[in-house]
C-alpha cells in the first residue's frame, strides 16, 4: 500500500492523526519527560490537562476492571434517545401542521421565533424543579433543543414540495391524508435527515448538561463529581467516552439515512440508462 | 368536427376566464384567458396550439380541476366540475413522478390511492410498464431512468387508471426529436386502442396536426381565446414521421400557420416589451 494519502488508506491516516494527537498530549503532560517551559514545575501540565495514559486507565477501570460506568452510560443514553425520539416526533408533527395551515403558522410565528432564540440551557434548573432530578428533567431539556432543529427543517421541507409532483398526486386521486403520507412526508425526509445529525448531538448535549446541573447518575454526573475533586483525568475520560458515543449515535442515524434515502441521486452516480 | 360529440362532450368549457392577481404588484391583475369556449367530444383528440405564454396550461389546469376559473362553466361528461376532475388523467410538462418511488411504485400510486387490492395493483402496473416498454425497469428510481423513460413511466402512471379524458401539457417538449416521435406514435397507438378523449397542449404545430382530429388556435395573451379551429382530415392510423410529408398535411399546416403566425409575432413582441 502506498503511504501517500489516497481514498483507500484514508482510515489509516485518520487513525494515525489520532495517535499523533495522543502522543503529543502524552509528551507534553507526562511529568519529567519534557522540561517545563510554560509552568513552574513539571507536575502542573498533568494537573491542568490530564495524562492520556491515566485517562485510558480510568476508561479501562470504568468499562472492564470495575465495570461501573454502564449504569451511568445507560442513563445518559436513555435520556438522549428519549429526548431525540420525542423531540423529533414533536418537531415532525408541528412542522407538518404549521406548513399545511398557513394561518396557524402566521399566528404562532412570533412565539416560535421567541422560543427558539431563548437560550434554552437556562431552562435546565427550572426543569429540575418541575420534573425532579431524575431522567425526566434531562429529557425535557433535550427535547427543547431537538424540537426546533427538526421543526424548522420539516417546515421548510414541506413548503418546498414540488408543486407539479403535488398536483400529479392529486390528479391520481390522493386525498389529504394520502398526500401527507405519500408526498409531504417523503419529500420532507431529506430535510429531516440533515437535521437529525445535528439533533442527535443536541439531544446528547441536553442529557449531559442536564446531568451536570443536577443529578445523581449519568456520565455528566461522573464528570461533575470528578471536577469537584480536581480529578482532571476522570473529566477527560468522561469527555472521551461521551465523544465516542456521540459518534456512534451519528453513525446509526447515517446508516438509517442511507437505507431510507436510497431513492436520492448521489453525485457521481453513473447508473443512468 | 362530429356534431354528436357536443351533446355528450367529454369536456366542455363555456365562457371560461382566468384572472390572476400579480404577485409583485397587488391590485394589478392579469387575465390569462378570457371567454374561452372549447369542447372535446368523447373519443376525440383535440390539440390546442398558441404562442408561448398564452395561457394554454391555464386552460388545462381548469379542465383538470386544479384551478377554478374566475368566470365560466366547466362540464365533464355533462356534469358540472367541482374540485379535482376525477375522470381525467393529466400528463405534466415537467417532472411529475414521485422521486422516492420506483417506476413500478409510481405507476401503482393512483391505484393505491383508490384503494385497489395489492395483487391487482401489482399486476396492472406491471402490465402497463411492459406496454410502455419498461418491463425490466420497474425497480428503478426516476433518477436512474432517462428523460424518455421517465415520460413513459408518467404515461403509464396516468393511463393505468383508465381515465376517460386525458389532458396532456406539452408532455414531450423536453425530449429529443427521435424519442419524441416514438412517444407520439405510442400515444397514438394507445389512443386508437382505447378511444379516449384527449386534450393535447403543444406549441409545436407539426405535432398538433400529426396527432389530432381537431386543432384549436389560441390568440396571444393576455386574455387569449380561440381564434381558429381546424378539422384534421388525415387518414388514420398515422405515423407522425411519415404523415408530415403528405400534401394534405402541408396544406393544413399552411392554413393554420397563417392564423398562428400573427399571434406568435404578437406574443414575441410582448415578451420583448416586458423585458425592456
Amino acid at each position: 500500500m502506498k503511504l501517500a494519502p489516497n481514498p483507500r488508506n484514508i482510515r489509516w491516516w485518520q487513525a494515525g492523526l489520532l495517535v499523533l494527537v495522543f502522543m503529543l498530549w502524552h509528551l507534553l503532560t507526562k511529568p519529567g519527560l519534557v522540561p517545563p517551559f510554560l509552568f513552574d514545575n513539571d507536575r502542573q501540565a498533568a494537573f491542568f490537562f490530564g495524562e492520556p495514559l491515566v485517562v485510558f486507565g480510568r476508561i479501562w477501570t470504568w468499562f472492564v476492571a470495575q465495570g461501573d460506568i454502564y449504569r451511568h452510560l445507560g442513563i445518559t443514553l436513555l435520556e438522549t434517545v428519549l429526548a431525540f425520539g420525542i423531540g423529533t416526533g414533536l418537531g415532525l408533527a408541528m412542522g407538518l401542521w404549521l406548513a399545511l395551515s398557513p394561518m396557524a403558522a402566521a399566528i404562532l410565528d412570533p412565539y416560535i421565533k421567541a422560543l427558539n432564540s431563548m437560550p434554552r440551557v437556562i431552562l435546565a434548573p427550572i426543569f429540575g424543579v418541575w420534573f425532579g432530578l431524575g431522567v425526566a428533567s434531562k429529557v425535557a431539556l433535550g427535547i427543547t433543543l431537538v424540537f426546533f432543529i427538526v421543526f424548522f427543517n420539516v417546515y421548510q421541507g414541506v413548503r418546498e414540495v414540488s408543486p407539479v409532483v403535488l398536483a400529479n398526486a392529486r390528479m391520481l386521486g390522493a386525498n389529504q391524508r394520502q398526500l401527507l403520507r405519500h408526498v409531504y412526508l417523503p419529500s420532507a425526509t431529506s430535510w429531516v435527515f440533515s437535521s437529525l445529525h445535528t439533533s442527535v448531538g443536541l439531544a446528547f448535549v441536553g442529557a449531559v448538561v442536564g446531568e451536570y446541573l443536577g443529578s445523581s447518575q449519568g456520565v455528566g454526573y461522573l464528570i461533575l463529581q470528578a471536577e469537584g475533586t480536581f480529578d482532571i483525568n476522570t473529566v477527560m475520560a468522561g469527555i472521551l467516552v461521551l465523544t465516542a458515543f456521540a459518534l456512534v449515535l451519528d453513525a446509526v442515524v447515517g446508516a438509517i439515512e442511507k437505507r431510507l434515502m436510497k431513492w436520492q441521486p448521489r453525485a457521481g452516480e453513473t447508473e443512468k440508462l | 368536427m362530429p356534431t354528436a360529440a357536443v351533446l355528450d362532450a367529454a369536456l366542455e368549457l363555456a365562457g371560461v376566464s382566468c384572472t390572476f392577481i400579480s404577485n409583485d404588484a397587488p391590485g394589478q391583475r392579469y387575465t390569462a384567458v378570457a371567454g374561452v369556449d372549447l369542447d372535446v367530444g368523447a373519443g376525440e383528440f383535440v390539440s390546442v396550439v398558441g404562442p408561448t405564454g398564452c395561457g394554454k396550461s391555464t386552460l388545462l389546469n381548469v379542465a383538470a380541476g386544479l384551478l377554478a376559473p374566475s368566470t365560466g362553466r366547466v362540464q365533464v361528461f355533462g356534469q358540472p366540475l367541482a374540485g379535482i376532475n376525477t375522470r381525467a388523467g393529466y400528463m405534466f410538462q415537467t417532472e411529475s413522478l414521485m422521486p422516492w418511488r420506483t417506476a413500478r411504485q409510481n405507476v401503482q400510486a393512483g391505484l393505491e390511492f383508490r384503494g385497489a387490492g395489492a395483487r391487482e395493483v401489482r399486476e396492472q402496473a406491471d402490465a402497463w410498464l411492459r406496454r410502455v416498454g419498461l418491463g425490466g425497469f420497474g425497480d428503478r428510481y426516476p433518477h436512474q431512468l432517462s428523460g424518455g423513460m421517465r415520460k413513459r413511466t408518467a404515461l403509464a402512471q396516468t393511463l393505468v387508471l383508465d381515465p376517460d379524458l386525458i389532458l396532456m401539457d406539452e408532455p414531450f417538449s423536453a425530449l429529443d426529436v427521435q424519442t419524441r416521435q416514438l412517444m407520439e406514435n405510442e400515444v397514438l397507438d394507445l389512443w386508437a386502442a382505447k378511444k379516449k378523449a384527449v386534450l393535447f397542449i403543444t406549441h409545436d404545430l407539426d405535432e398538433a396536426i400529426a396527432m389530432s382530429d381537431r386543432v384549436v388556435v389560441l390568440s396571444a395573451g393576455p386574455a387569449s381565446h380561440p381564434i381558429g379551429e381546424f378539422a384534421i382530415d388525415l387518414a388514420r392510423p398515422r405515423d407522425v414521421a411519415e404523415v408530415r410529408t403528405e400534401p394534405r398535411f402541408i396544406e393544413l399546416h399552411r392554413a393554420i400557420w397563417d392564423v398562428l403566425r400573427e399571434e406568435v409575432l404578437k406574443g414575441y413582441r410582448q415578451q420583448l416589451d416586458k423585458a425592456a
